[in-house]
C-alpha cells in the first residue's frame, strides 16, 4: 500500500480482512459447531463434548509450545519425536512410581529442547534444520530405548488418562491451565516481552541488550518440555507406549493450530486465545466430515486447503 | 546469502588466505570424503560390502531418493524447501501403476502430470502470493496425501504393474548390467547439473537464492524461476515414484513417509546452503549415497537395527550443518 491517503471503502476493507485475521478461527469455530448442531445426529451430547475435549488436549498442549517457537520466528519439527521419546521413557521408569515416570519423560523432552536451543541459539542453525535433525535422531532414540509396543498396566496413570473432576477430564484441566499459564507468561512476564521481541527482530533485540540466546534455548526447552507432558498425557489415555506411531505428523496439527490461531509465522507475535481454538478447529473439522461419512483423505484435504487459507489471510495483514 | 558469483569474492584483489581455500574446499568436497572414508572403512570391516549384490542393491535404493533430491536441490538453491516430496513420490507411485494398465506412457505422463501440476500450484502460493515455502508445501503434503488415499480406497486398495510391462522394465530392467533407474538417474544428474550451472535459468535460480530483491533488480524473473523451480520438484519425485512402482511392480501406498527430510538431508550434507544461493547437483548425490552406505552399514552391523540408523542419520545431520555453518561464518568474517 503505497497510497498514504486511504479512501473510506479502503479502509472498511482493511478493517474487515483484519478483523477476519483476527477472530475468523473463533468464527469458524462457531460456524462449524452451529452446523454440528442443526445437521448431525449424536453430536450434542455430554459424551461427545467429552470425547472431543480429550482428543483436542495433546494437540493443543503441543501447540502450545509451537506458539512460543513460532513467536521466536522459529518452529519445532521435533515435538512428535519428543512425545514419542516421552513415552518410552514413561515405559521404562514406570518401575519406580509414576512421579519419577513422569519427571523422567520430561526431563527427556527438556533435554531435546535444550539441543535444540543450542543448535539454533550458540551455532546458528536454522530452527527447520535445528529440529528436523532431532526429529530424526529423536524417534530414533525412542525406538532404541523401547523397540516395540508395550502396554502401561500403572493404575494411576489409567486414571489420570480417563479420570475427571465434576465431569471434566483431567487431560482438559491440564491442557487449560497450561493454556493459561503460557498465556500468562507470554502477556504478562519479562520473559514473554523478551520472547516477541527477538520474534519481531533478533539484531534489534541483541542491541537492546536482551538475552536472545538465553530466550531462545528458554523456548526449545518449554517446547520439548510441553510436548513431553503430551505425551505422557496420550500414553496416559492409550495405557500403552508406542514410540513408533505415537506423535506421528503431531508436528503439522500443531504448527496448523497455531497458525491457523493467528499467530504469524513471521514471529513477534503469539496468539495463545487463537492457538487453542485453532486446535478446536481442526478437531471439529474433523470430526464434523468423519460424522457425515467422509473419509479420512478428505480431512487431509480440507485441512490442507483451511491452513493455506489462514496463511493467506495472515498474508494481507503483514503486507500492509 | 549471496549469489554464486559474489561467492567468489569479484570484490577483493588479494588472493584466498590458505583458511579461506580450506573452508571452501571442506564445503564442496566434504560430502565426497566422508563417503570415500566411509566406504574405505566399510570395506575393510565387512567382506559383503563390496560385494556387487550389495552395490547394486544400494544403488538402486538410492536412485529414487536422488531424483527426488535433485529437484529439492533447485528448489532449496532458492531459498525454498519443498516438504511434499515424500507425499508426491507415494502419490506418483501410485498413479503409475493405475495408469499402466493403459500403457507406458500413460503410467509415465499421468504421475508427471499431476505431480507437476501440484507443484505449479506450489510454487504460484509461494511466489505470487508471498507465502512462506515451508507452510505451503506442508499443506500440499496433507493434500496430495489425500488425493493418495481418495484413489486408493483410502489405502486399503494397491494397485500392480503387469510384470512383463515395458513400463516394468522401467525399474526391474538392466543395461549391461547396471539397473535402467540408476542409468536414468544418472542422466538426469548429468542434465540437472547442466541446467543449473550452464543455462540462464540455473543463473536465475542462485541469483533468487542470492538475493531475491537484488535478482528482481537485475531484471530475473523471480515469480517465473520460483514457480519452475517447484514444478521441478513435484515433477522429480513424482517420476521417482513412478520408477519406484514400476521396480516394486506396485503402487506404493505407504512409502515416501519422511521422504522429504532424507532428501533434505541429503542436500544439505551434498553442501547446499539452506539459505539458499549456494549448492550443486553433484553434491546432493553424494549425500544420497552417503545416507545410504551409512544405512548399509549399520544393517550390517547385525545386532543394530533401524533405530540406530535414525539416531545416527539425525547426529549426522546435525554435524554437518554445524560444520557448514561454521565454515560459512568462517569464510564471512575474514
Amino acid at each position: 500500500m503505497t497510497d498514504l491517503t486511504l479512501t473510506r471503502g479502503q479502509v472498511d476493507r482493511e478493517r474487515l480482512l483484519r478483523l477476519l485475521q483476527e477472530y475468523g478461527v473463533y468464527g469458524g469455530v462457531v460456524v462449524l459447531l452451529v452446523f454440528n448442531f442443526v445437521f448431525t445426529s449424536n453430536f450434542v451430547s455430554a459424551e461427545n463434548f467429552r470425547t472431543q475435549a480429550v482428543q483436542v488436549a495433546p494437540v493443543l498442549i503441543v501447540a502450545l509450545g509451537m506458539a512460543l517457537a513460532i513467536g521466536t520466528e522459529g518452529v519445532d519439527l521435533s515435538v512428535g519425536s519428543v512425545m514419542a521419546l516421552s513415552t518410552s521413557l514413561l515405559s521404562l521408569y514406570l518401575g519406580y512410581g509414576p512421579w519419577m515416570a513422569m519427571l523422567m519423560a520430561v526431563v527427556g523432552g527438556i533435554v531435546i529442547g535444550l539441543a535444540n536451543g543450542s543448535l539454533v541459539a550458540f551455532l546458528g542453525v536454522q530452527p527447520i534444520v535445528a529440529t528436523l535433525a532431532l526429529m530424526v535422531a529423536g524417534r530414533g532414540i525412542a525406538l532404541v530405548l523401547l523397540p516395540q509396543l508395550e502396554d502401561v498396566r500403572d493404575p494411576s496413570m489409567a486414571s489420570l488418562g480417563s479420570g475427571d473432576v465434576l465431569g471434566i477430564p483431567y487431560l482438559v484441566l491440564i491442557a487449560a491451565a497450561l493454556a493459561l499459564l503460557v498465556a500468562f507468561v507470554v502477556r504478562r512476564t519479562t520473559f514473554g516481552r523478551q520472547l516477541l521481541a527477538v520474534g519481531d527482530s533478533r539484531p534489534a533485540a541483541r542491541l537492546a541488550g536482551l538475552p536472545v540466546r538465553r530466550v531462545l534455548i528458554v523456548v526449545y526447552a518449554c517446547s520439548g518440555a510441553l510436548a513431553a507432558v503430551a505425551g505422557i498425557l496420550a500414553t496416559a489415555r492409550l495405557t500403552a507406549s508406542d514410540p513408533t506411531s505415537l506423535g506421528n505428523l503431531m508436528e503439522l496439527s500443531a504448527i496448523t493450530a497455531v497458525v491457523v490461531g493467528g499467530t504469524p509465522l513471521s514471529g513477534g507475535r503469539v496468539r495463545i486465545g487463537g492457538t487453542v481454538a485453532g486446535a478446536v478447529l481442526i478437531q471439529l473439522l474433523t470430526t464434523t466430515l468423519v460424522k457425515h461419512d467422509l473419509q479420512p483423505s478428505w480431512t487431509q484435504m480440507a485441512q490442507a486447503v483451511v491452513i493455506i487459507a489462514a496463511v493467506y489471510a495472515a498474508r494481507e495483514r503483514g503486507k500492509r | 546469502m549471496r549469489p554464486a558469483a559474489v561467492q567468489q569474492d569479484t570484490d577483493r584483489t588479494d588472493a584466498p588466505t590458505r583458511a579461506e581455500r580450506f573452508s571452501a574446499l571442506a564445503q564442496q568436497h566434504g560430502a565426497l570424503v566422508t563417503l570415500l572414508v566411509a566406504m574405505v572403512a566399510a570395506s575393510l570391516s565387512f567382506d559383503t560390502f563390496l560385494t556387487g549384490d550389495n552395490l547394486e542393491n544400494m544403488a538402486l535404493s538410492s536412485a529414487f531418493l536422488a531424483v527426488v533430491a535433485l529437484g529439492m536441490t533447485f528448489v532449496i538453491v532458492t531459498g525454498g524447501i519443498d516438504l511434499s516430496v515424500g507425499s508426491l513420490f507415494a502419490l506418483g507411485g501410485v498413479l503409475a501403476a493405475w495408469g499402466s494398465q493403459y500403457g507406458t506412457a500413460v503410467a509415465l505422463l499421468l504421475p508427471l502430470a499431476v505431480c507437476g501440476l501440484i507443484g505449479v500450484v506450489n510454487g504460484l502460493l509461494i511466489a505470487r502470493s508471498g507465502l512462506a515455502p515451508f507452510i505451503v508445501t506442508l499443506a500440499a503434503m496433507l493434500g496430495a496425501r489425500g488425493i493418495l488415499l481418495a484413489i486408493t480406497d483410502e489405502g486399503s486398495r494397491t494397485y500392480l504393474v503387469d510384470k512383463d510391462s515395458f513400463f516394468a522394465t522401467l525399474g526391474q530392467g538392466s543395461l549391461l548390467g547396471i539397473g535402467v533407474p540408476i542409468w536414468i538417474t544418472v542422466a538426469l544428474f548429468v542434465l540437472g547439473a547442466v541446467v543449473l550451472r550452464l543455462t540462464r535459468f540455473g543463473q536465475y535460480v542462485y541469483a533468487v537464492g542470492g538475493n531475491e530483491d537484488a535478482a528482481a533488480l537485475m531484471g530475473a524473473p523471480v515469480a517465473r524461476t520460483k514457480i519452475a523451480v517447484y514444478a521441478l520438484s513435484g515433477l522429480c519425485a513424482g517420476l521417482a515414484g513412478a520408477l519406484n512402482a514400476a521396480w516394486l511392480v506396485s503402487g506404493v501406498t505407504i512409502l515416501g513417509s519422511g521422504m522429504e527430510l532424507e532428501a533434505i538431508s541429503a542436500v544439505v550434507i551434498g553442501g547446499t546452503l539452506l539459505s539458499g544461493g549456494f549448492g550443486f547437483v553433484s553434491g546432493s548425490l553424494v549425500g544420497v549415497l552417503l545416507l545410504k552406505v551409512i544405512q548399509n552399514v549399520i544393517n550390517q552391523i547385525g545386532s543394530l537395527d533401524s533405530a540406530y540408523q535414525q539416531v545416527v542419520s539425525g547426529a549426522f545431520l546435525a554435524v554437518v550443518v554445524v560444520a557448514q555453518t561454521w565454515l560459512g561464518r568462517r569464510r564471512r568474517v575474514l
